[in-house]
């Protein structure tokens, strides 16, 4: 699926949301001369009582900008994948009092993996997305660097992608900034050039989180504690809160702000301390599963790098330990909020080397069993 | 992408050029109201009713039989609704099939919510039902049985004589769907027995937007469409002149060439069925050879494709093919056919489409498309 054949004979297909970032990548792979082929993915249904349904107006823009770029389109359907593979994950993760991160696992399980499948089956050289990321080839494979807009570099999401499915990927945003995008979508007079970005999960979109959650997981109401187990209110259920939110937690009173530092499961108790600098909110390693090593760097046992623990948040310093699909994390100073369930991803300066699923946290040595 | 060959013409039709013609002119020439009593009136009203006579003529029928519409779909719905509004005293039963267009099952249904009672009659694994089924659906209460001449999907021919001959001794109005047969089925009313028969032009190379219900003489048939006196009170609105010229110069043309590309289609799906061994890919035709179908119609599964691939993966490769399973905005919805046919368990709906043969093709390109079509086949099954 690599050799390298002129753009005209490389069948490219494009994964296209609706979005303006997927529309621009659309128009800047045909604009190169390749066979680009648009496919929507419908991978939740959110047909409401009146018949209203997102993908319906979501694959309206599809179409509208492929006839705009003319290049052909089609839908897929992955919502029995999406249900099984990433919907379930995401359920038992907040069961377990975790803070899972669906879209890097749509990304693995769905996008680069049944949809991967879908378009090498259309006879496609490359999948392409709209992700801010860059793949730049090396000797010995491929590299997955950070988008060049800083603020909106995706790869923390895309740490699960294996170099071999990278070498079958294109991300042509990766070397842009969004506002480029954004006029290089007005400028083309494309549909969604002043389309709002989509916020939030993909399957949840603008409606209210708890309320959504609330629909699929029993909500378990049990009292807030501090750490010395001081009664400090009620909660609604343990896993409306993340660790170090103040969000929700509706403690008034004298002095700093109160923050979540921690879910007792067995008690069902919050566990919340004031001050967005508490100690209780700091740790200073993890133990991380599911390591997936991207880069064709040979790794030692043991190496210093960066890594985030969390989407947009600034690079720390850590050494890492590789035991097979795990890894051992120790950061170089106390990092705030590291939270189960979300990603730890490593870099070597733009490049990412890949990353895993946060499943413990330390603090100098000592488990922290209450941040979960 | 590869300039594509169109093997889709059960969906629709280019226009013949020889039909384009006419139709041109008549859109230039004869701009009259045939209603008016004018000179461009009278005009008008004489190519309208030359049309009519062919039409009718071509089914066996005298003019004034000939209900002009807006196509297939109304027919379907003047029809059925109309028998229901003028049967209503006699009865409030109706025998359709599952295999019917959604032109004819969803007018069905909206009776159903009526207080109509309706029986789906099941087909069997070929697409066929029988008279007998029919016989023993009857009751005095039944006012309407619509049975299609020929399916859309999967070809099959159904009984319409047998039926026809059946329901000599019945109150029930006997309605057909002739709207895929039409253009290469040989079709005469009275040896059919048929009270209404739908009809549609843009499957037989004629426009878009117009068709004709066929009314038995002595049938009540209230208007659905409200309005001025036209089509003899039963269909309101001004006279699609053009269209109803050029769909008279489609079917004369139909007409002469029915028995020859009877016999070409055939050629063209054994051939097909030939270089689908040749490539050693897996097919089995839906309908077996011994069926009778409509020729225009082949209908092949692929064991172990998923039809929404197979069918991107077709256009990519340039062959226009569908399938009556729908897939829009990512959601799938199989074929009520073929599920009709075997069942919701069956793989049929989720990897057979219907190949179509119409005017402009000819045996190399149907040997080209098959030709793709099982290098797409041997790329998606594995």
């Amino acid at each position: 699926m690599t050799t390298k054949k002129a753009p005209a004979d490389t069948r490219v297909v494009i994964g296209m949301s609706g979005g303006v970032d997927s529309s621009v990548a659309a128009l800047l792979l045909k604009q190169q001369g390749y066979e680009v082929i648009g496919i929507f993915m419908k991978n939740w249904d959110d047909t409401d009582e009146s018949g209203h349904c997102t993908a319906t107006e979501d694959f309206e823009d599809v179409r509208s900008v492929c006839d705009q770029i003319g290049i052909p389109y089609y839908s897929v359907n992955f919502e029995k994948q999406y249900w099984d593979k990433v919907f379930t994950y995401f359920l038992e993760e907040y069961k377990a009092g975790r803070t899972p991160n669906p879209d890097v696992m749509c990304n693995k399980e769905i996008k680069f993996k049944a949809f991967l499948e879908h378009a090498k089956s259309l006879g496609a050289d490359y999948l392409a997305t709209g992700h801010y990321a860059q793949v730049v080839e090396r000797e010995d494979g491929v590299a997955m660097l950070r988008g060049v807009d800083t603020n909106k570099d995706q790869t923390y999401f895309l740490n699960q992608l294996t170099q071999e499915q990278l070498q079958q990927v294109m991300f042509p945003l990766g070397h842009l900034e969004k506002s480029s995008v954004r006029q290089l979508a007005e400028a083309a007079g494309l549909a969604t050039a002043k389309k709002k970005d989509s916020t939030g999960i993909c399957f949840i979109g603008e409606r209210n989180f708890k309320e959504f959650l609330g629909e699929y997981l029993p909500a378990r109401p049990g009292e807030m504690q501090t750490m010395d187990g001081k009664v400090m209110g009620k909660h609604d259920g343990l896993m409306y809160h993340t660790i170090g939110q103040r969000h929700g937690l509706g403690i008034g009173g004298a002095g700093e702000p109160w923050f979540a530092v921690g879910k007792d499961l067995k008690r069902n108790v919050l566990l919340v301390e004031q001050g967005f600098y508490h100690d209780a909110l700091f740790s200073t390693s993890l133990h991380a599963t599911g390591m997936n090593i991207c880069t064709t760097k040979k790794l030692p046992e043991s190496f210093s790098c960066t890594a985030k623990f969390r989407y947009r948040q600034p690079d720390t310093k850590v050494t890492v330990q590789l035991i097979c699909d795990k890894a051992i994390v120790t950061f170089d100073e106390p990092v705030r909020a590291v939270t189960p369930g979300q990603a730890v991803v490593l870099y070597d300066g733009e490049e990412c080397l890949g990353g895993g699923t946060i499943d413990e946290v330390f603090k100098d040595g000592n488990k922290l069993t209450y941040v979960g | 992408m590869r300039q594509a060959i169109y093997l889709d013409y059960a969906a629709t039709t280019p226009m013949h050029p020889v039909v384009l013609k006419r139709f041109a002119e008549a859109l230039h020439d004869t701009y009259g109201n045939p209603s008016s009593t004018h000179q461009a009136g009278r005009e008008a009203k004489k190519l309208l009713e030359q049309a009519r006579t062919s039409l009718a003529r071509s089914i066996g029928a005298s003019p004034n039989e000939i209900i002009l519409t807006s196509g297939g779909t109304e027919a379907d719905n003047l029809a059925i609704f109309g028998t229901a509004n003028a049967m209503h005293e006699q009865g409030r039963h109706i025998i359709t099939t599952e295999i019917e267009h959604h032109a004819v099952l969803n007018p069905c249904k909206q009776l159903e919510s009526q207080g109509y009672e309706v029986t789906y009659l099941k087909p069997n694994q070929t697409g066929a039902i029988s008279a007998e089924q029919v016989a023993n659906a009857l009751t005095d209460e039944t006012i309407l049985v619509s049975v299609m001449y020929g399916n859309n999907e999967v070809g099959t021919i159904q009984p319409i004589v047998e039926i026809g001959k059946l329901l000599q001794s019945h109150q029930a109005i006997f309605h057909t769907d002739a709207v895929q047969a039409y253009g290469t089925a040989i079709i005469n009313v009275d040896e059919l027995q048929v009270d209404l028969l739908s009809v549609s032009a843009h499957k037989l190379n004629g426009p878009n937007g117009i068709g004709f219900l066929y009314e038995r003489s002595g049938t009540k048939l209230p208007s659905q469409i409200i309005g001025g006196a036209q089509e003899k009170k039963r269909r309101a609105g001004t006279e699609n002149v053009p269209a109803t010229i050029a769909f008279a110069e489609a079917v004369e043309i139909a007409e002469q060439t029915k028995e020859e590309n009877t016999s070409l289609y055939q050629t063209y799906q054994e051939r097909m069925q030939e270089i689908f061994q040749q490539h050693q890919i897996a097919f089995k035709p839906t309908v077996p050879a011994d069926i009778p179908v409509l020729p225009h119609i082949f209908h092949v599964s692929f064991p172990g494709a998923d039809v929404e691939t197979l069918l991107m993966g077709l256009d990519i490769e340039g062959v226009a093919v569908s399938s009556g399973s729908a897939c829009t905005a990512g959601s799938f919805e199989p074929s009520h056919v073929v599920t009709a046919m075997f069942g919701t368990e069956s793989d049929n709906a989720r990897n057979s489409i219907r190949i179509s043969f119409g005017y402009g093709l000819d045996l190399s390109m149907v040997e080209e498309a098959a030709k793709r079509i099982a290098t797409v086949i041997k790329r998606l099954v594995k």
